[in-house]
This record gives structure tokens, C-alpha cells and sequence, in this order.
């Protein structure tokens, strides 16, 4: 297939599920009892039944819902009006960025250590195959697998709490909040070490599985072969010809991942109480804000589909196979 | 009848003699049918009730008593026997996983079977709503939907809600694993034979396809049960479960919202997800072990073994040869 069939197939995909994505929020927000005006008023009963309509009239909610809400809707959306928190009484767009920060944080450190040291184990374990290297990378993540995220987080909350000490939640100390983080580095990193070490754990075990079949599945051709009869060593042969070509389903799982990174930082941020979109997401949901809920689903499912997408674009370019017509 | 009979008993004797060489699947097994036991029979299993409080000599309710005070894994905030809250959350786990992962594997199976049959445009349009379905991030999507389901008055239980959401989410792998092996199964010539002497869609697919496919479906299933029960701890423990019949997912979160962590509580807050891992685990294990006896794959890559594919003689022998040579 021609590279740019490819890339306009995939984009052309992407913008089907953003609009999906796009409609179920839509849908799932008119289903509620009450109309969006409520997302206006909070729970502020004592608005008059004139202001009432009044609002009504001013967000088009006496239109049919099709086709003059929903793409009045869309429209805002689009221009970032997200509407405002039931329970902060902030714009939702304006909550929501603030959080985006300390989650981008997270989840990045957390997968930059997964990576590193999962394809590295992965490495060794597909080339030491069958030796106690391998059974001992596979054991680690079967059990990473099976382990819930949240409660994992707990058990590390607990041991880290209480045998060194390491802060049980939060992103600074409370002395520190407020002030800017490039100014309490030392605090911010005592904060992180737990989290991150959860998120490494948990996703370390996927790319070190994908690497191991990838490299066993790079190290059954036959120019691995080719160049071990040339007398190459073995680590010369894994440097040369067998890394390159496994590290390509890596690039994929980095993307595919993304949707398990966002589920992983809700959890997290909900057992470290981390101050971002995943704790965001949990308090809006308990406490039922559903402009909160609606507005954080729309961010975080488009982000994961955009940054797919890139993922698709970059695999295009290392996968010297695609470029063929 | 009784032909066939034979030839399942045969198949049987031969699934039992591989799989009981397989040491981790048997593992997985064991964990899988002592969970299910446990959840089947769980009044014998303990002599209070999940709501019952233990209380002292006084009568005043025992909270946080440690396993060395109350039971085998002591009690929780309210007083309750955290083992009978154990062994009464595997029904409601295991319950709502096995459903769950039932409606996703006959979604999963429709899906994949149809589309790999039928092909062209209707496989088309199936194979690109898994791929929609992929990449819009399944947590966020699933609570947006269970809260939406909750607020909505359809007067179902929450468990109810959380079977119906993890199943109708978790199929895609399953509908894309079935469909590539129904695609290379419709080529086999006893299907193109079927086809011939004037078989029907229906009868193909129900005498020739499925009959091939189901002990991939069995193992698949398997698997399937091990995310939906990790899902529902997921959902659980972020408040969505039920809290009059809690799970174990149920059982963390009443642990983590009622600080056990701070009063060290560890009884409360550690068997619930063993009993988790337990089952995933076991699933894993057991799954994995049944796709690989079914769908058998490569052994060896040309990396193991010795370094040099002909072994070199070294100076010493090759002079010590010649030298015995000459002589």
C-alpha cells in the first residue's frame, strides 16, 4: 500500500472516532435527568422560572436536539467552552488544563522507565530464552498483569509510608502549595517517587513481553543466521541487525498503551490523591459533576486518539516496509 | 452416536494427557476452580454472615481487630469478619466477571465470525469499529457510561450495569483473534466441498466453522474472565460497585475510604486483592497454557544453543592432529 493511502486511511479513521467519541458525550449528556442548563445554574434552586427559560432560550435547548443542539453543541466544544463544574464552579476547560500539567508529568516519567527498562529485560530475556533470566521476566510480568493497578499503589502507599517514610499523597508537602514546581524539585520528586513507581511496575511488564517475542521472532530469520555464520558474537549480531527491527512493535505498543496509561493514572492519582485529571476524573464522578465528567472523557479519549495517530505517522517512517507501493 | 461419542472421549484422553504435562496450566486450574468453589459454597466457608458485627465481651463491636485478636484475618472499620466478607465478595467477583466475560465472548465470537465468513464490505465496517472501539480509552469511556446508566433511573442493580458495560467493551480482541482463524479455516477444502454439493451459510458455519473454532473460543474465554474480573476491581474500587453486596473491588475501596491504610490495617487491606490476583492469575495461566496447546507456535530461534555453528578446532588439536598424521 502507498504510504499516503496509508496515512489519509488512518487520519480518515481517527476523525470517525472523534466524531464517535464526539456523539456519545453528546448522547450520554442528554440522557441525564435535568437539561444542561442546570450545568449552568450548579444546584442553585432559587433561579427563577423566567431565568430559567431565559437560559433555556439562550442555550437552544427549545430546538429539536437534532441537527441545531448538537452542532451548537460541537461548536462550543470546539471553541473550548466545556461548560462549567457542578461542583467547582469553574469553566471545566479552565480546570482541566491546570490538572493537564501534573498528569503529563506522571504518566510521562512513568513510561520513559517502563520503556527503557522493559525493553532492555525484554532484550535479554528473548535472547537468554529458557534460561532463569526468562522465566523470571516472564513470571514478573504475568504477575505485573494480573495485579490491579489501585491496589498495587496501595501496597507500595503502605510500605512506602511507613519503612521510608515518603510522603502518603499529594503532589508537595502543604507548606509548598501554591508555589510554582520548578522551585520545589526536591519536594515534588519525593512526591513522585511512588506513583511513578507504580506506573513503571505495571507497564514495564507489557513492553518487556512485546520485546522478548519481538526479538525471538526477529532472531528466527535468516539473516540473524547469515550474520552468525559470518562469526559475529552474539552481542554483535543483537546490536547490529536484531534491536533496530524489534523495536518497531514497540513503537506501536507506546501508542496502544496510551488508553491503559490514562486508566493507570486514574487509578494512581486517585490512591496517591495526585493533584491531576485522574483525580479530577474520580472526584467529578463521586461527586456527580457531570460537566467535570463530561469534559475530562472529551480530553483524555481525543488526546489518546491524536497521539495514536502520531504513533501511526512515525511508524510509517521507521518501518522501512510500508514505503513499498 | 455412539461413534462419536468415542471420538470425543478420545479427543478428551488426548487434552488431558497434553494438559497434564503442562504444570502451569494445572496451577492455573487449581486456582481458578478453589476460587470458584469458594464462591459457590461460601456459608460453609465461614459461621457469620458478611453484615454481621463481632463484638467483645462487653458488646461493643470490634473495629480494626487484627487477625491476632478476632478470626483468621480479623475485622474491618464496622467490626465485620474481613475472611466471610472475603469469601461472600468471590460471588460477587467471580459473578460479574463470568457474565461479563460471557456477553464479551458471544459479542466477540459474532463479530469475528461473521465478519471473517461474510468478508468484503461487512467485514469491512465490523473490523473498523473494533478499530474505533481500540483506541477510545476504555476506563474514562466505561465510567462516563455507568454513571450516565446509574443516574438514569432504569432501576437495575449496579452489578447489573457493570456486567453490561465490561461486556459490551471487551469483545475486540476476541472478534479479531476468531475472525483471522475463520479466514483461513473458509479456505480449507472441506469447507470449499461443503460449499459444492450445496451447503447453506448457516450450515457451514454451524457444522464446519464453529466445530473448528470453539476450543479457540474456550481459551480465549478464559483470558477474557481474567480483565473482566480485574475490571470490575477497577470499577469497584472507584466507588461504582454495589455497596450492600460488595465485591472485592467493593472491599478496597471500603478499606482505602476508611483509612486502613493509616490505622495499618493490613488484614483488610491485603487479602482482597490476593484473592484477585488469585483468580486473574489462575485465568492467565489457564488460558495461556489452552492457546498455546491449541494454536502451537515456533520452539527455537537460531540464537540459542552454542556460539559457533561448527565447531572450531583450536591450535593445540589441530597441531596435535597433524603431528599424528605425519607420524
Amino acid at each position: 500500500m502507498n504510504r499516503r493511502d496509508y496515512l489519509l486511511r488512518k487520519f480518515g479513521l481517527s476523525l470517525v472516532t472523534i466524531l464517535v467519541v464526539v456523539i456519545i458525550n453528546f448522547l450520554l449528556f442528554r440522557v441525564l435527568p435535568g437539561d444542561p442548563v442546570r450545568s449552568v445554574i450548579g444546584r442553585n434552586v432559587r433561579i427563577s422560572a423566567e431565568t430559567q427559560k431565559a437560559l433555556r432560550e439562550q442555550f437552544g435547548l427549545d430546538k429539536p436536539v437534532f441537527p441545531d443542539q448538537f452542532f451548537d453543541t460541537l461548536g462550543q466544544w470546539a471553541r473550548g467552552n466545556l461548560g462549567i463544574s457542578w461542583s467547582l464552579r469553574r469553566p471545566v476547560s479552565e480546570i482541566l488544563i491546570s490538572k493537564l500539567g501534573n498528569t503529563l508529568l506522571l504518566i510521562g516519567l512513568g513510561q520513559i522507565l517502563a520503556i527503557i527498562f522493559g525493553v532492555l529485560l525484554g532484550l535479554l530475556a528473548g535472547w537468554k530464552r529458557k534460561t532463569a533470566i526468562d522465566v523470571g521476566a516472564l513470571t514478573f510480568s504475568l504477575i505485573a498483569w494480573a495485579i490491579p493497578t489501585f491496589w498495587l499503589g496501595i501496597i507500595l502507599l503502605a510500605a512506602g509510608s511507613t519503612w521510608l517514610g515518603l510522603p502518603t499523597g499529594g503532589i508537595v508537602s502543604p507548606a509548598n502549595t501554591g508555589k510554582p514546581l520548578h522551585t520545589v524539585i526536591p519536594d515534588l520528586a519525593r512526591h513522585l517517587i511512588l506513583p511513578t513507581l507504580t506506573l513503571t511496575i505495571l507497564y514495564l511488564g507489557e513492553y518487556m513481553l512485546i520485546m522478548r517475542s519481538s526479538i525471538l521472532e526477529v532472531l528466527s530469520e535468516d539473516y540473524i543466521l547469515t550474520a552468525k555464520a559470518k562469526g559475529m558474537s552474539h552481542w554483535q549480531v543483537l546490536r547490529k541487525h536484531a534491536l533496530k527491527n524489534a523495536m518497531l512493535p514497540i513503537v506501536t505498543l507506546i501508542a496502544l498503551n496510551l488508553g491503559f496509561t490514562v486508566s493507570g493514572a486514574i487509578y494512581i492519582e486517585t490512591v496517591f490523591s495526585y493533584d491531576g485529571l485522574g483525580k479530577l476524573f474520580q472526584t467529578a464522578l463521586t461527586k456527580q459533576d457531570y460537566p467535570l465528567l463530561q469534559g475530562a472523557f472529551l480530553l483524555l479519549a481525543i488526546s489518546v486518539i491524536v497521539a495514536n495517530m502520531i504513533a501511526d505517522l512515525l511508524y510509517t517512517y521507521l518501518d522501512p516496509r510500508i514505503k513499498a507501493t | 452416536m455412539n461413534e462419536r461419542w468415542i471420538l470425543f472421549k478420545r479427543n478428551v484422553t488426548d487434552f488431558w494427557r497434553t494438559f497434564r504435562r503442562n504444570k502451569l496450566g494445572l496451577i492455573g486450574a487449581v486456582l481458578v476452580l478453589s476460587a470458584v468453589l469458594v464462591a459457590v459454597f461460601a456459608p460453609a466457608f465461614s459461621p457469620y454472615k458478611p453484615t454481621d458485627v463481632i463484638r467483645d465481651e462487653n458488646g461493643r463491636g470490634l473495629t480494626f481487630a487484627p487477625p491476632s485478636v478476632h478470626g483468621p484475618l480479623g475485622t474491618d472499620d464496622a467490626g465485620r469478619d474481613v475472611w466471610t466478607q472475603l469469601v461472600y465478595g468471590a460471588r460477587i467477583s467471580i459473578m460479574v466477571g463470568f457474565l461479563a466475560g460471557f456477553i464479551a465472548m458471544f459479542i466477540g465470537s459474532l463479530f469475528g465470525i461473521t465478519a471473517g465468513y461474510y468478508g468484503g464490505s461487512v467485514d469491512t465496517l465490523l473490523m473498523r469499529i473494533t478499530d474505533i472501539l481500540l483506541v477510545i480509552p476504555d476506563l474514562p469511556l466505561m465510567l462516563v457510561l455507568v454513571a450516565t446508566m446509574r443516574q438514569m433511573d432504569l432501576h437495575i442493580s449496579p452489578l447489573i450495569v457493570l456486567v453490561i458495560v465490561i461486556g459490551l467493551l471487551y469483545w475486540t480482541s476476541t472478534a479479531r483473534l476468531i475472525r483471522s482463524q475463520v479466514l483461513t479455516i473458509k479456505e480449507r477444502q472441506f469447507v470449499a466441498r461443503a460449499r459444492a454439493i450445496g451447503a447453506g451459510h448457516a450450515h457451514i458455519i454451524r457444522k464446519h466453522i464453529l466445530p473448528q473454532i470453539m476450543p479457540l473460543i474456550v481459551a480465549n474465554t478464559v483470558l477474557i474472565l481474567s480483565t473482566a474480573i480485574l475490571v470490575e476491581s477497577g470499577l469497584a474500587f472507584l466507588g461504582l460497585g454495589d455497596p450492600t453486596q460488595p465485591s472485592w473491588g467493593t472491599m478496597l475501596n471500603f478499606a482505602f475510604d476508611r483509612s486502613a491504610i493509616t490505622n495499618g490495617a493490613w488484614w483488610f487491606y491485603l487479602p482482597p486483592g490476593f484473592a484477585i490476583v488469585w483468580v486473574t492469575l489462575g485465568c492467565v495461566l489457564l488460558g495461556n497454557v489452552l492457546e498455546e496447546m491449541l494454536n502451537p507456535r515456533l520452539t527455537e530461534h537460531h540464537l540459542e544453543g552454542e556460539q559457533h555453528m561448527v565447531s572450531l578446532p583450536d591450535a593445540q588439536s589441530l597441531s596435535g592432529s597433524g603431528s599424528e598424521a605425519v607420524s
